[in-house]
């Protein structure tokens, strides 16, 4: 079950709101299931502007590329150096440590459009029969 | 004696294998497998030569070799690209045995680790000559290279401008063109003298030495194109690196390369292979197939295809290039070559070139009517201006079983590109002058 | 029991060439220099130290030796790998192509000196004209993918010729190799999927709701990767051709028509032969090979640059030359081509002539068709119908039943001496296997591959672990691909 404090994309990205409008930003443990083993992340830099649903980076495993879309918009506060590093840690703790960026949110209203936990669920279970 | 039917030596399968493999099938005949191909284009009339055995060919074949002027027969000052060296006698034997030459792309590791560890010590060899930080397995010719380089560095730097020098081979130039024109982008050509790069400039591409054997000022090269956050493109020619430092010290970003100078004859242009060498950061974007080094689950060390996401197997229409399998036994035999003349071999190389070259420059330059047009540092090619067309002149040559240099007269006033190399002994150089003399008079 | 201690020889073997250097050793002589010391260039133009190995000759020869035996080789094994024809290469085409009269030729040479060379490529544009069904070819193009490139610039060249600047849509089926997309997009053109049909071929309503006026052309593999000949095909000419588009033939399997079917015939305007498969050549652990491209009347003009032309003097002695076609697109590589593999291509073709080279496409299709016949019920099929040169099974009834993947069948078939399929490709087919034994292979060989995946297909039900564990007995188990794209690895360094 993927944790209820998150809202979701059907991309499969989840956000969190954290204290002053900051927001955390990853891919969920389906995505990182259907991936494999995840070997480079490539993410924006400090400073550079997302938009909700535009695409801001590429997560790669031996064999596939996969787009990464915005959960919301915002401007890029911090960049996991940990996951740039050593992309294993987005395997091991897709909602932990390998988290990807923090945000500072544009427009809180934005997180309206996203999916609950329960949501996303159900999204997962009538993709997969 | 047989019939007159044809079996072809390379299929084993006899008419009562195919019968008892087409009851195996359920269908009665061949034509039923092939339904599917409209009836009307099926079994169509072609016109080609009967079936020919193996000692026919052989005359026939070694008939056309024979009409060829092969050198060896012939004292031969022909380089422009492609270029005459001594092959030790284990690049071929080595490169050639079956398990190197009928293997193929090592897409299964566990099967393939002699491939791929022969390429990883094609990227380490690469490499060490060039000085640069890392090196793919290969790509199909300089040329190519070249023409990649320009389209990595444009997706570098996201510019639709290349510039390129005018003493850049010409072949390589147009090259370039067939590759970028269709993708937007721009070329500038350059003269040395002139290096007037704009702000929308991906890369300034050069060639050292020149097209016409001569060593271009790489520290200008390297300031002009850094200042306007262009990317430096450098085709080197890997015999002269023997002797002369570097392209990583004069701060190149790319390295591309004519593999065949190292270890591969020239057979009338290929196949060859093209060097691919670059900085560090840009390895997620080179084009080409590339080794790595790994662990199996025993721990034991072994090598992998890796960094495939650039790739168009996975990428598609965004990969880096559309180049996937390419020259791995070529690359192989400039392993071999590397590996075989080594530290010492390839200096020792180098400075029979440069010798070789320079005395027949000074032999030649006494003649008179003939003199050298360009000044400056060369390393095995110079330029010749002649007295008279080079057409002529090399025509002259042909019947006295020398052949020429290149006619450049298109870019030099009766300017032939004379080349040396170990392979051309004092006896070759004396007799090539004298004839020189002699045609220049007649 | 005897007991011998264990010591570490293949780490030894293994070492690389500059781990083995050790200064002073040499691997090479060289003539001493004939002519006078000539003064040397400046001291700064000089490299202060060159990085390279010492190691002798016959520690060089060995081990590339043993480095060799740990490679799978057509010559040792069968190699089913789908869409490669890894097939026999006849050791006479090698010959051929190292006389020195072919292999020590330069490129620069006068026409004069190089006749009997000029002669060889330009009887084989014409081999290679003839047997597809088209109105010229040229050999530039290096390698198949070189060629698909050469095809798309073709295709944008004839386009702008016609005043026609709006076709940038270039369509291509889903089940594709990667190159033609990657080839489309080089060539400045925009891509766009075309779905395959629930028989394997070109979904004709996708492509009739796809073609426009922005069309510049369509890219069809035929037959298919699925090993499956498009039955579509003339409908899909008269869309494509109706709305104006050229039709481009990925000619990767174009063995499996040889001798059959002219494509041009079809109506196909241009197709590229990768000549390393349907003509045979050593792959050589990854080329080279040659892709030259052969076009129809409409796009002939546009071929690269050179093309061999013949021209007769005044006493009727044909003459070779050197000529680019009026509209080329330009040159592909800086000389004339991958000589070396035309030149087998030329030996081997005339070795089989016109009775032979039917026997390509007919013996290559018997043997993919036995292999479906004779595995079908083992492993799924997801297009049940006669294949052509190669067939596409998928292992998901094995990955559904016992949790063992295409790749476990792929490994596990490296401890019966056999190289594993192409797996996963296309990329239409889950699980996908995909088999092309080729024309070379007897039936005997087929029958023992054929129990060998009968027995893997037990096993899996039975002991799925030596499957997961496969392969047991090479020089390395399965290599972890993830950490050597994490942190690449790809040098040697001090």
């Amino acid at each position: 079950m993927n944790p209820s404090d998150l809202k979701y994309t059907k991309e499969h990205e989840w956000v969190r709101v954290e204290s002053g409008g900051v927001c955390t930003v990853g891919i969920t443990a389906f995505a990182v299931e259907s991936l494999g083993d995840i070997v480079y992340l490539e993410l924006p830099g400090v400073g550079e502007k997302l938009i909700q649903e535009g695409q801001f980076g590429e997560v790669e495993s031996v064999k596939a590329v996969s787009e990464l879309y915005s959960p919301i918009s915002g401007k890029v506060a911090e960049v996991n150096q940990g996951v740039v590093d050593t992309p294993e840690v987005v395997n091991e703790s897709p909602y932990g440590d390998g988290w990807l960026l923090k945000v500072e949110m544009d427009d809180a209203s934005e997180m309206d459009n996203l999916m609950t936990a329960d949501e996303y669920d159900r999204l997962l279970a009538s993709d997969t029969h | 004696m047989q019939d007159g039917r044809f079996t072809s030596p390379y299929t084993p399968n006899t008419d009562d294998d195919r019968r008892r493999m087409l009851d195996a099938i359920g269908v009665r005949s061949f034509d039923d497998l092939i339904a599917d191909i409209p009836a009307e284009h099926l079994n169509p009339h072609i016109d080609l030569p009967p079936p020919t055995s193996e000692l026919e060919l052989r005359r026939e074949i070694g008939a056309m070799a024979e009409q060829n002027a092969a050198p060896g027969d012939y004292a031969c000052f022909l380089g422009a690209g492609s270029y005459r060296h001594f092959i030790p006698a284990i690049v071929r034997s080595v490169a050639t045995r079956s398990e190197f030459m009928t293997a193929y792309t090592p897409y299964q590791p566990e099967v393939s680790q002699g491939t791929l560890q022969a390429h990883y010590e094609f990227q380490s060899l690469v490499c060490q000559l060039t000085g640069m930080e890392v090196a793919n397995a290969g790509m199909y010719d300089g040329a190519t290279s070249m023409a990649e380089a320009a389209l990595m560095a444009a997706r570098v730097t996201r510019r639709d401008r290349v510039a390129v020098l005018d003493t850049v081979s010409p072949a390589y130039r147009q090259v370039l063109e067939t590759f970028v024109d269709s993708q937007g982008i721009a070329i500038d050509t350059l003269s040395p003298g002139s290096l007037q790069i704009g702000e929308g400039t991906a890369c300034l591409l050069v060639q050292q030495p020149n097209f016409f054997g001569y060593f271009e000022e790489m520290e200008a090269m390297a300031e002009a194109a850094h200042s306007a956050g262009a990317l430096l493109v450098v085709a080197v020619d890997l015999t002269s690196l023997g002797m002369f430092r570097p392209p990583s010290e004069y701060d190149a970003d790319v390295v591309v390369a004519e593999g065949q100078t190292i270890g591969v004859a020239p057979t009338f242009g290929g196949p060859y292979v093209g060097i691919f060498a670059c900085k560090q950061r840009y390895v997620r974007q080179m084009p080409g197939r590339v080794v790595g080094k790994t662990v199996d689950t025993r721990g034991r060390d072994g090598y992998v295809l890796t960094l495939q996401t650039r790739e168009q197997h996975i990428r598609r229409e965004r990969a880096t290039s559309n180049i996937c399998t390419a020259v791995g036994l070529i690359a192989l035999m400039t392993t071999l070559y590397m590996s075989s003349l080594g530290k010492q071999g390839l200096r020792r190389v180098a400075e029979l070139c440069y010798h070789k070259a320079h005395y027949a420059a000074s032999l030649i330059e006494r003649i008179p009517g003939y003199s050298l047009p360009l000044s400056g540092a060369y390393f095995r090619e110079f330029v010749v201006q002649c007295p008279k067309p080079v057409a002529e002149i090399n025509d002259a040559l042909l019947e006295r079983k020398i052949i020429g240099g290149l006619d450049v007269s298109d870019q030099a006033p009766n300017g032939m590109l004379v080349c040396c190399t170990e392979m051309n002994t004092k006896e070759e150089i004396d007799r090539f002058a004298e004839a020189l003399a002699e045609v220049a008079n007649q | 029991m005897t007991s011998t201690p264990k010591h570490d020889l293949e780490s030894l073997n293994r070492r690389l060439l500059m781990e083995r250097s050790v200064p002073g050793r040499v691997g090479y002589t060289l003539p001493p220099l004939d002519v006078p010391e000539q003064e040397g260039p400046p001291a700064e133009m000089l490299r202060d130290d060159l990085p390279m190995p010492e190691v002798s000759e016959g520690e060089i020869v060995r081990y590339f030796s043993q480095m060799s035996q740990a490679n799978f080789s057509i010559d040792h094994n069968f190699y089913p790998l789908g869409s490669c024809t890894m097939k026999y290469n006849p050791k006479l085409d090698d010959e051929m192509a190292s006389m020195p009269g072919m292999s020590e030729v330069h490129p620069r040479q006068q026409e004069a000196g190089v006749q009997g060379a000029l002669k060889l490529m330009y009887q084989l544009q014409g081999y290679l004209a003839e047997m597809t069904g088209m109105a010229g070819a040229s050999l530039a193009p290096m390698a198949g993918a070189e060629g698909e490139l050469a095809g798309m610039l073709m295709t944008r060249a004839y386009h702008l010729a016609n005043g026609d600047t709006g076709r940038k849509k270039v369509l291509i089926p889903d089940s594709a190799h990667g190159t033609n997309p990657a080839s489309a997009a080089m060539a400045g053109f925009d891509v766009v999927p075309i779905p395959s049909d629930e028989e394997g071929n070109t979904d004709l309503a996708a492509l009739q709701a796809a073609v426009g006026d922005d069309l510049a052309g369509f890219m069809l593999t035929q037959p298919s990767t699925l090993g499956l000949f498009d039955t579509n095909i003339l409908e899909v000419m008269r869309v494509v051709r109706g709305a104006g588009g050229i039709v481009y033939g990925d000619g990767a399997n174009l063995n499996a028509l040889i001798g059959l079917v002219k494509l041009g015939d079809l109506g196909f305007d241009v197709v590229h032969s990768n000549l390393h498969k349907t003509f045979t050549q050593p792959h050589g652990g990854g080329g080279p090979g040659a892709g030259p491209v052969i076009a129809g009347e409409r796009l002939k003009p546009f071929l690269p640059a050179p093309v061999v032309e013949m021209s007769r003097g005044p006493d009727g002695t044909e003459r070779y030359t050197l000529g680019a076609p009026p509209q080329s697109i330009g040159k592909m590589g800086a000389f004339h081509g991958n000589f070396g593999a035309l030149v087998r291509a030329y030996s081997y073709i005339r070795t089989l002539g016109d009775e032979g080279i039917r026997s390509v496409s007919r013996d290559a299709i018997i043997n993919a068709n036995y292999i479906l016949s004779q595995l079908r019920g083992y492993y799924d099929l997801p297009y049940d119908r006669h294949c052509m040169h190669e067939v596409v099974f998928s292992a998901r009834n094995l990955k559904r039943a016992h949790g063992v993947s295409a790749l476990d069948v792929a490994k596990r078939l490296i401890d019966y001496g056999v190289h594993p399929p192409t797996m996963y490709f296309p990329l239409i087919v889950e699980e996908a296997l995909m088999i092309e034994p080729t024309e070379t292979e007897s039936k005997e060989t087929l029958d023992y591959f054929i129990d060998v995946m009968k027995t893997i297909a037990q096993e899996a039900a039975e002991s799925p672990d030596l499957l997961h564990d496969a392969p047991h007995d090479t020089p390395n188990t399965r290599l972890d691909e993830a950490a050597a794209a994490r942190r690449p690895n790809l040098r040697w360094r001090p």
